[in-house]
Parts: C-alpha cells; sequence; structure tokens
C-alpha cells in the first residue's frame, strides 16, 4: 500500500427507517482506519446500500451519527462531503463526452482549465483510455463506461470512495478483470474504499475487510480469511462460500468444545462457536471440502453417509450424499489422478476433523 | 322471364315496406329557444298529421353557407330545408345553392284570399327565399346603473354619449349595423346612409364616430353574449336580437330594458337547396305550403318574440305559451316599437360586405 | 477457386441469381407490409392529404370568369386596360352570348360574388345584370344596352378587374393573404386601413410563443413532480392532469369566462382584498391576456405530457452522481438534470406552439379584437364570407410559416432532439 490518504469513517449508532414503523438497519456502529477497502456485503434488503446512501448523504440517518475523518456530517449536504461514487449503472451523463465527465467535478469547483485538462487527462490514462476523451458514453462498452466512471470518482482526488455494486452490469469475464484492476487503483491510490456488492467472490477478492449484512444488522466483520473459516454464525457460513449444515442438539460443553447429538442419533464433536447450554438446538456448519474419504481412527468424527449423485468437474469431483438424514450433503474429492472407487448408491465412510466443524446457532 | 318477375315483385314490395317506414325530412335552423318555437308551432302538428315524416333538427345555421357549398360540391345534399338569415339567402341564391321558389303556387294563400306573395310583400328579397319571421336588431340596457343618475337611454345614439351614459356596451364583431348606428349618430340622414357610406369619407367618417367608443366595446360574435354580458353585468347596454332580449327580461327577470329606437329590422326564413331529388322536393313543399300559412306563423309568435312575416297573420298573434302574457307588444313590429326603425339594405351589404370586412377587421385590429 | 467465385454470379440451388431471389424474397415482405399499411394509407389519402391539396390548389385556381364568360375573354384579348377606351362592341356581344348561358344555369350570381371580392360593386352588377339581360334586343347593339342596364359596364375599372381576373390560375389570393392586392397596373400593397394579415401572421406568432413559453414554464415543474414521486401518488396527480380533457372545450373557455371578466370571481376577490379599487377592476378578458391564460390551461396538458414520459427515463442517479461530484443542487439540475429533459421541452413546446397557432375557438370567446388569430380570419373567410380561395391562402402561408420555423428549430435544436418517452 502506498502513501495513505484516504480518509477515516465511523457510524455511531446509526438507525434508518424510511416507514417509522420497521428499521432497515438496527443500531450500526462500524469503525472503518484510513486507506481499507471495506466491503459490505449482504443479499438485496439487507440494508447495505442504505448504509451506503447515508454515508454519501442521499438517505439522512433517522439516529445516529456518521463522522469523516472525525467530523459529524449528518448535515453536511452531499456535495459538500466530497466523496467520489461509483453507481450501479455508471450514471455517465449522456449528454457530456468522457473528458466532459471527468471535467464536471473539477469545474463545480472551479478549478483552472489547464489544471483540468491535465487531470482529466491523468485519470483517462491511469484507466487506460487515454484516446477516448472525446467519445459519448454511449459509444463505449460497457466494461470501458465502467472505468470512465471509476475515474470520474476519483480525479477530484476525493479521500473516500463509494461503490455500490459498480460491476453488477457486467459479464462475469470483464467482471473478474475489472476487480483486480479497482483493486489495483485502490493499492495505488491509497484511498478509503466502501464497496457495496451482494457477490461474495467479489467481496473476497477485492476487501481488506468484508462487513456481512443481514436484516439490517452486520452479521460478522473481519478479513475475507476469517469470514471463511471462522464464520461466526449460520447466516455468515451459508452467504459465504459452500457449506454443509446439520442440525442437532448440544449434549455436552467442555471448553472450547461441545458435543452434539444430530437428529438420528449420531452424535459429533465441534467447535463451540454459538451456542447456548447443554439441551440446546445448534447447527453444524462444515466445508464441503473439508470432508475427508480416507477416514482413519485418530479423526474426531466419523460417520456413514450414501452417495446420491456424482459430478465430474475436472479439477474436483462433487458428490451429494444422504448424511444424517440431509440429502443435500455435499462433499469435494480432489481429483489426484487415482482412481477411487465411488459409485451412486453405496455408503461409504466419511471424517473430518473437530476444528472444521463449527457448531453455530440453530437454522429453522 | 322468371327471374324478371322476382326481381319486380321483390322491388314492389321492398317499396310498399319502405312507404310503412317513417320517411326523414332534416331541418336545419338556430337551435335554442327559436328551434324550440319552431318545432312546437311547424313540426308537431305537421308531424301529428302526416305520420309518414319524420323530422330531424340541424342545428347549423349559423354555417349553413358554407356547408351547403361543400354539399352541392361533394354532390350529396343531405339537408332538405334550411332556415337562414336574408343575406345569406340572397347569397345561396347568387351561388345557385337554393331553389328557387313561385311564392304563388308554392305557399298558402291568406285566409281572405290575398295570394301569398302580396302577404309577405317586400319581404320577399330573393326568388329563393321564404320569410317566416321579422326581427330586429335592437339595444337592451340595465336599468340599476347608479352612474346614469336615474337617467335611461331612449335614443341610439345614448350608446356612443359615454359622459351622460358612462359604462361598457357590447356590439357585434362585425361592420354591418354599427356602420349605420355610428353615421346615424354623426348627423346622417336616415335615407342618406347608404349613400354616405358608399365612400371613402363616410367610411372613415363612421370608424371616426365608432373609435368614440372603442375603448368601452365589448364585441360579440354570438347572439347570446350580449344577453349574458348584461346580466353579468359586465356590460352597462347592448346590441342582440330582441328574442333574446325578451327571454332575458320577460324569463329570466333581470333588471333590463329595451331600448327599440333605430332598430334594424331583418329577416329570418327557408330556403330549398338546389338538387333535391324530385320525391324530397315534394315532400318539403308539402311541409313548406303547412309551416308558412297565416295560422302557423302566428303561432310561432306564442313561443318567441319575433314578428310573423304575413301580414294576414299580425292580428292572430295572441298570449305567450307558457308566460301567458301578451305577445303582441313585445313584437318589432308594434307600432309603439317601431317609432323608428331602420331599414337594412340587402342589395347594397352584399357588394360591400367583402370590402367593408376586411376595413373593420383591420379598423378593430389596429 | 476463390478468385472464380468473386467473378461468377452467386447463383441458388436451381439457378436462379442469388441476387434476383432475394429481391423476390423480399418484394414479398415488402408487399406484405405495405397490405399492412394500406387501410391507413388510404384512409389518411383520402381523408387528409387529398383535402389538404384540395385546399392548396383552391389558393390559386380561377377558373370561374374563363368558364362562366368563355368568349368574352377571348375576344377581351386584344383590348389593353391601359388604353382607357372601352372594349368594343365584338366584346359586348360576346359578353351578351355569355351571360345568356350564364344566366340559364344560374352561374352569373356566383361570378358576382367571386369577383366582389375583389373589386367591390361586382356583385350586385351581374345580379342586375342578369336579371335585364334577358330583355335586351338581340340585335344590338349591345354596348348601350348594357350601359344602359348598368353604368359601370361603361366604366373601364369594371372590364379591367374582369380582364385581370381572366386567367385559370392567379395569384391574387396569395397576394391578398399578404396584404396587397393584384390591380390592372400589377401588384400594389392594399391601403393602410385595409392591411390586417400580416399583422394578424404576426401576432399569432407572437401569441403562440408566448403560449408555449407559459406552457414551458408552469409545466416543467409539475412534469419535474410527477416524475419525482413514487408511481401510485405520480398517478393520481396525472388524472388531475388530464382532467380537463373530460371537459368540453367550450365549458372549460366558458369558465375561465366566470373567473376573468370584470365583475368576475377573480376581480370580486381583489376588490374584497382591497388589492384593486372598484373602480380600477382589471381587465383580463377580451384582450390577449384572456387568450394567453384560456390557452396556456387548454393546452398545458401538451407540454407536461411529454415532459413527464421524457424525464421518467432520467434516472436520478444521475443527480446523486452530480451531487456526489460536488455539484450543488442548482448546477446539479441545471448542468445535468435539464439537459437531459431537453428532448422533451422540444417535443413539448413543438406540440404546443402547432396546436397554437391553428387554434380559433378559444380566442374567438376571450379574445376580444387583440387577441384574435390568424385562424379566426381563416374561418370567416371558409364559413361566412365564402371566400375560399383566400382561406386556402392563407393556410398555405400559415403552413409555410410553421415550415420555416421547423426548420430555424431544425437548425438550432435539431429535430432528432425531440423525444416523447
Amino acid at each position: 500500500m502506498a502513501t495513505t490518504r484516504g480518509a477515516a469513517v465511523r457510524y455511531e449508532s446509526v438507525q434508518k427507517s424510511y416507514d417509522g414503523v420497521s428499521l432497515v438497519v438496527k443500531n450500526l456502529n462500524l469503525d472503518i482506519p484510513p486507506g481499507e477497502f471495506l466491503t459490505m456485503l449482504g443479499p438485496s434488503g439487507s440494508g447495505k446500500t442504505t448504509c451506503l446512501m447515508m454515508l454519501a448523504g442521499f438517505e439522512p440517518a433517522t439516529h445516529g451519527e456518521i463522522f469523516l475523518n472525525d467530523r459529524p456530517i449528518n448535515n453536511v449536504p452531499p456535495h459538500k462531503r466530497g466523496i467520489g461514487m461509483v453507481f450501479q449503472n455508471y450514471a455517465l451523463f449522456p449528454h457530456m463526452t468522457v473528458a466532459e465527465n471527468l471535467a464536471f467535478p473539477l469545474q463545480v469547483r472551479n478549478m483552472g482549465k489547464a489544471e483540468q485538462e491535465e487531470k482529466v487527462k491523468r485519470a483517462l490514462e491511469m484507466v487506460e483510455l487515454g484516446d477516448f476523451g472525446n467519445r459519448r458514453p454511449a459509444q463505449l462498452s460497457g466494461g470501458q463506461q465502467q472505468r470512465v466512471a471509476v475515474a470520474r470518482a476519483l480525479v477530484f482526488d476525493p479521500e473516500l470512495v463509494l461503490m455500490d455494486e459498480p460491476l453488477g452490469a457486467l459479464d462475469k469475464q470483464l467482471r473478474e478483470q475489472m476487480q483486480y484492476e479497482i483493486k489495483h487503483i485502490h493499492e495505488n491510490l491509497g484511498v478509503t474504499v466502501v464497496y457495496v456488492t451482494h457477490d461474495q467472490t467479489e467481496a473476497l477478492t477485492m476487501s481488506d475487510r468484508v462487513a456481512v449484512f443481514n436484516d439490517g444488522v452486520i452479521q460478522q466483520l473481519s478479513s475475507p480469511d476469517i469470514l471463511y473459516e471462522d464464520p461466526q454464525n449460520s447466516f455468515v457460513a451459508q452467504f459465504i462460500g459452500e457449506n454443509n449444515k446439520l442440525s442437532g442438539k448440544v449434549v455436552e460443553i467442555q471448553g472450547e468444545e461441545c458435543r452434539v447429538e444430530l437428529d438420528d442419533g449420531t452424535q459429533l464433536k465441534a467447535d463451540k462457536v454459538n451456542v447456548g447450554g447443554v439441551g440446546d438446538r445448534t447447527t453444524i456448519s462444515l466445508r464441503p471440502e473439508r470432508v475427508e474419504f480416507d477416514t482413519h481412527d485418530a479423526m474426531d468424527n466419523i460417520m456413514n453417509g450414501r452417495i446420491e449423485e456424482l459430478i465430474y468437474l475436472g479439477d474436483h469431483i462433487r458428490v451429494r450424499m444422504n448424511v444424517a438424514g440431509n440429502d443435500e450433503f455435499i462433499a469435494k474429492v480432489r481429483n489426484r489422478g487415482e482412481k477411487r472407487n465411488l459409485s451412486v448408491g453405496d455408503t461409504v465412510p466419511i471424517g473430518w476433523s473437530l476444528g472444521d466443524c463449527k457448531a453455530l446457532d440453530p437454522v429453522a | 322471364m322468371k327471374l324478371k318477375t322476382m326481381v319486380l315483385a321483390s322491388t314492389a314490395l321492398a317499396m310498399a315496406a319502405g312507404t310503412a317506414f317513417a320517411q326523414d325530412m332534416t331541418i336545419v335552423s338556430w337551435g335554442g329557444a327559436y328551434s324550440a318555437s319552431q318545432n312546437n308551432a311547424y313540426h308537431k302538428p305537421y308531424m301529428e298529421k302526416n305520420p309518414g315524416i319524420n323530422i330531424i333538427n340541424d342545428e347549423s345555421s349559423a354555417e349553413a353557407v358554407a356547408k351547403l357549398r361543400a354539399m352541392n360540391e361533394a354532390g350529396n345534399i343531405t339537408w332538405d330545408l334550411v332556415d337562414v338569415v336574408a343575406s345569406d339567402a340572397i347569397r345561396l341564391c347568387d351561388e345557385g345553392l337554393a331553389l328557387e321558389i313561385d311564392h304563388d303556387k308554392a305557399l298558402a294563400a291568406a285566409p281572405d284570399g290575398t295570394p301569398a306573395s302580396e302577404d309577405f310583400g317586400d319581404l320577399i328579397v330573393s326568388g329563393c327565399f321564404i320569410p317566416q319571421i321579422v326581427y330586429s336588431t335592437t339595444f337592451g340596457y340595465r336599468t340599476d346603473v347608479d352612474e346614469w343618475g336615474g337617467k335611461t337611454p331612449d335614443d341610439i345614439c345614448d350608446v356612443f354619449d359615454l359622459e351622460t351614459f358612462p359604462g361598457k356596451r357590447s356590439l357585434e364583431k362585425r361592420p354591418i349595423n354599427n356602420m349605420e348606428w355610428a353615421l346615424l349618430c354623426d348627423g346622417v340622414a336616415k335615407a342618406d346612409v347608404y349613400d354616405v357610406l358608399e365612400t371613402e369619407e363616410g367610411q372613415a367618417q363612421a370608424f371616426a364616430k365608432l373609435d368614440s367608443i372603442k375603448d368601452s366595446v365589448v364585441w360579440w360574435s354570438a347572439g347570446a353574449e350580449t344577453p349574458q354580458l348584461l346580466a353579468d353585468k359586465e356590460v352597462v347596454i347592448g346590441s342582440t336580437y330582441n328574442g333574446r332580449l325578451f327571454a332575458l327580461i320577460e324569463e329570466q327577470k333581470q333588471p333590463v330594458a329595451m331600448l327599440w329606437d333605430a332598430q334594424v329590422f331583418d329577416l329570418d326564413g327557408w330556403i330549398v337547396p338546389a338538387g333535391l331529388s324530385e320525391e324530397r322536393q315534394q315532400r318539403v313543399m308539402d311541409y313548406l305550403n303547412f309551416a308558412t300559412d297565416t295560422q302557423r306563423l302566428a303561432d310561432q309568435a306564442k313561443y318567441i318574440s319575433y314578428g310573423p312575416a304575413r301580414q294576414s297573420s299580425a292580428p292572430l298573434v295572441g298570449k305567450h305559451a307558457e308566460l301567458g302574457i301578451d305577445m303582441a307588444p313585445h313584437m318589432p313590429t308594434d307600432p309603439a316599437n317601431a317609432k323608428n326603425t331602420f331599414l337594412y339594405n340587402y342589395e347594397w351589404w352584399a357588394d360591400y360586405r367583402d370590402d367593408l370586412d376586411a376595413k373593420f377587421q383591420a379598423w378593430l385590429a389596429q | 477457386m476463390s478468385d472464380t467465385t468473386s467473378e461468377q454470379v452467386l447463383t441458388t440451388q436451381d439457378g436462379k441469381p442469388l441476387k434476383q431471389a432475394l429481391a423476390s424474397a423480399l418484394r414479398r415482405e415488402k408487399m406484405r407490409a405495405l397490405l399492412l399499411i394500406a387501410p391507413l394509407l388510404i384512409f389518411i389519402l383520402l381523408t387528409f392529404v387529398a383535402p389538404i391539396v384540395d385546399m392548396l390548389f383552391r389558393s390559386v385556381e380561377n377558373s370561374i370568369v374563363a368558364d362562366t364568360l368563355p368568349n368574352t375573354v377571348v375576344a377581351m384579348q386584344e383590348w389593353d386596360a391601359a388604353s382607357g377606351n372601352l372594349p368594343d362592341e365584338a366584346v359586348f356581344a360576346a359578353l351578351y352570348d355569355d351571360l345568356g348561358v350564364a344566366v340559364k344555369e344560374k352561374t352569373h350570381t356566383r361570378l358576382g360574388s367571386r369577383l366582389n371580392y375583389e373589386k367591390t360593386g361586382m356583385s350586385s352588377l351581374f345580379r342586375k345584370t342578369g336579371r335585364r339581360v334577358k330583355r335586351m334586343d338581340e340585335g344590338g347593339p349591345f354596348k348601350e344596352q348594357f350601359i344602359k342596364a348598368d353604368k359601370k359596364w361603361g366604366q373601364v375599372e369594371t372590364w379591367a378587374t374582369l380582364k385581370t381576373f381572366s386567367p385559370r390560375y392567379t395569384s391574387a389570393y396569395f397576394l391578398s393573404a399578404a396584404d396587397a392586392q393584384l390591380t390592372p397596373e400589377g401588384v400594389k400593397m392594399k391601403p393602410e386601413e385595409q392591411q390586417v394579415y400580416l399583422f394578424l401572421f404576426g401576432r399569432t406568432l407572437f401569441l403562440s410563443i408566448t403560449i408555449t413559453v407559459c406552457c414551458l414554464l408552469l409545466g416543467y415543474p409539475i412534469a419535474f413532480l410527477l416524475a419525482a414521486l413514487p408511481l401510485r401518488t405520480s398517478n393520481l396527480l396525472m388524472i388531475l392532469v388530464l382532467l380537463p380533457f373530460w371537459t368540453s372545450l367550450l365549458v372549460r373557455t366558458s369558465a375561465w369566462k366566470v373567473l376573468l371578466q370584470q365583475q368576475g370571481v377573480i376581480n370580486d376577490f381583489l376588490v374584497w382584498t382591497g388589492i384593486v379599487s372598484e373602480a380600477g377592476r382589471l381587465v383580463m378578458i377580451n384582450n390577449q391576456t384572456g387568450t394567453i391564460i384560456a390557452m396556456t390551461h387548454i393546452l398545458l396538458p401538451f407540454m407536461i405530457l411529454p415532459l413527464y414520459s421524457v424525464m421518467k427515463t432520467i434516472s436520478p442517479t444521475y443527480v446523486r452522481a452530480a451531487k456526489s461530484l460536488g455539484a450543488n443542487d442548482c448546477s446539479a439540475f441545471w448542468r445535468v438534470y435539464f439537459p437531459q429533459s431537453v428532448p422533451g421541452i422540444g417535443a413539448g413546446a413543438v406540440l404546443v406552439f402547432i396546436l397554437a397557432i391553428g387554434y380559433y375557438i378559444t380566442p374567438e370567446l376571450v379574445g376580444g379584437t387583440s387577441g384574435i388569430f390568424i385562424s379566426n380570419r381563416i374561418a370567416y373567410h371558409i364559413s361566412s364570407s365564402l371566400n375560399w380561395g383566400l382561406a386556402a391562402a392563407l393556410g398555405t402561408l400559415l403552413l409555410v410559416a410553421v415550415m420555416v420555423l421547423f426548420m430555424v428549430y431544425d437548425r438550432i435544436v435539431g429535430i432528432d432532439n425531440v423525444k416523447l418517452g
């Protein structure tokens, strides 16, 4: 990361309601240090976009305060916040050329003509669109428009850039390419970025930290690896990556471990992450790639599963099986080239270690 | 042979069936109270006598000349009888759009045997025209204007007297009548009006006189406007057709009175469109013979205060059908009202209308 | 191989040249398309294009003189109006023959009405002469008999007028429409006290532009509001915008009379509140103010609807984007929102202007003398004076004026910059 010239953002007990009956954002507290790339991830209606819009100034907070570099900004109108923003459909002004679009934020700041031109040129070069200044947005491809939108949000050197699902309209390949480009621009400039998306891959690829939103509450705020490895609750486990659910009842707690009895009577050992006391219901979360077929007695958990379906995916084989009455149980077998005797209908032993198996809050 | 008989038989059947149904006759008139009076006095009794005829009322008289010309060009005359003012009748006759009538042959004689042409007399201003009523364009004024200090206008020139009778006036948006009144009030003798108006100087004189009240004039183009303007106190004095003022005064009981002085007589009557089929023409003539007889013309005066065009009808004019008041004193032709009347010169206006209208419009626009 | 194919004519499987096969396949498509639009095309041609062409033709057509007096027109060719002498006996004899036929067919009075537009007195001249011609001595001499019938036949101007208007096509109507006239001596401007049409054209344009601007000023905020509100509320408001369409034009115009007249509701209120004195009641109707107010009201929906449908397509994120880039409300509106709504303004303005320029009912009812349009004169010549040639010429000039304005508009704004949604 280069020189940090990003801004610090802080949400303090922020609440938001549109109708006065229900809360869209429930008591949000969030600290974003300067230069961080923070992603707000969540399904639609989870409150992530509302949080972004409150920060941008397009929605007033119903309660609480938002700080920008320790300055409360609730009463600062959007145009005085100095925040760059990239919109979902780019919002490039169709009646202006690319260069005029880029010069717009400079013009409203009454910057000198020569300086404007210089900055516009630099911004265009940054996104590798040096020759496109005189085109209209409609004459550009989706990816090019996207880059112009990013350049426009950055051309006036904001300390904070907000991005509202900026890659949603692009096809898969272009989206991946743009993810890296945005990440590199962030790394080079050192601005703070708050990024909103519902695509977990995007969040994991780009972010320093990810805030997973659901139902107006941040479910977990942590770096991508922790988010994947140590989900704090069933929602996060389910939303990030692929996940197997096994529901049961806590029968014994020993320090950080617990013993869970599944509905068919099998007992498993699991990390006690988010359970109440003995007798409470819980949902066990287990990543498919952590399921082993080569079981040995030293494994913490071993049980039998019946193979329902085999899908060959090249680098791995996806095995759908019925485990403890759950026939959506997925296991991934790495393709090591050796012949493995798996066939539909077989009942085979599977196992995994205690640390890969998290006892979380129960899911209905 | 067989086919021919069948065709003949079916044609005969169709014709028989046709006569069993009522024949439509489209009569064009002005609408409103005037059409109602015709309906009561002519149409209803005629249809009672002739159940085979169904009269359809069309209220297009205001555009009759243009529409008849268009129908004539298209070669499809849909009207059977048209009620028009005399000047339009002359125009239609000039254009060959109206049928020339032999008045004595087509119309009923008076009860005493006087032939129709004598009974109508001078009112037959065109060979195509069958007069029906005499109406007049005259002034009505409000009787409750404080600024007038108890005085009421009794002379046509009071219309031009803004000092004694301040307030707005309404005049028709055309040169006819207004030019004559202006000259009469500028010292021109009644007999010389049209001679003077023929000259450029005379026209300038008339416009100059109208100029003196131009700022206080509201110009109307539909007959209903002046009664409304008077009722709303928008104007204190205004010209319109005498029947409209009668309705305002006697039916709506507004504080308005008639200024009969220098009323301009005009005529309204029927024309038969040229180019009707023999059969339709015969039907129309039968209706005309009935609807313009002495009694029918007198009957119409029960419903509206316009004078019957036949001399023989005058003694038969009775009371208003609903109000029950004597209609004779409300007729423009009543001796008390007709002390000073002005005769509108159709021939003269037919020549000068285009020219003076252009000048009048230019004057208005100034 | 590729060399030869580029030289060869490509053919279909059965040997037909490919181009021909393609053309015939496309022709079938075209025929189908033509058949689909045929009903509308025929309808438009018969009921719209044909009458308009006919009307335009009337503005130059003048065969009535040559048709009614064919012999006279031929005989008059030799005669020179500038000589100051009356035509010779042969012309009078031809006139006698022509009028004999014309009176039988009753076309002489029609000719009189036509010529009366050009020279006052022609109407009665032909009517009177028509009555007398039957009693004339067939043996002649006709000159004396005609002059005896009406002394106008002894005036050179009468004959000069007849000759001036004897060609089958005339520019007289157009000249008239431009306040000029065709005289035996050539084209002259009309005397000042008869000039009215150019003035009215100017006023029509001026008032139409004023009305368009008023509609824009009033309609823009409403359309903006409608586009910004949630659909349920905006639909309700849209009904209010369209409400005037559900009442008759005459009723609406009369309602304005009740409101605006000097003893009307607005003046009563102003007097009651003491803003104006009893003597100082405002004149808001029967003048230009009345026309502008009533017509702005009537035409407002035609401005709001295209504006609304264009604004509806302008995403609110543009304004947000502008604000996030540092523009305040005002410059975000003027630099980002407004330019994108220009196509709607274009469409609304063109629509309102074109409707306004041809209106005549409302100006007739509330315009008094200072608020009437050229259309009122056209209506007068169509329905009252029956001078359809002049009406057609005025209509043609109006059409040309609108087209010229359109071209200017195209130059300045660009016709493709007009959008209805």
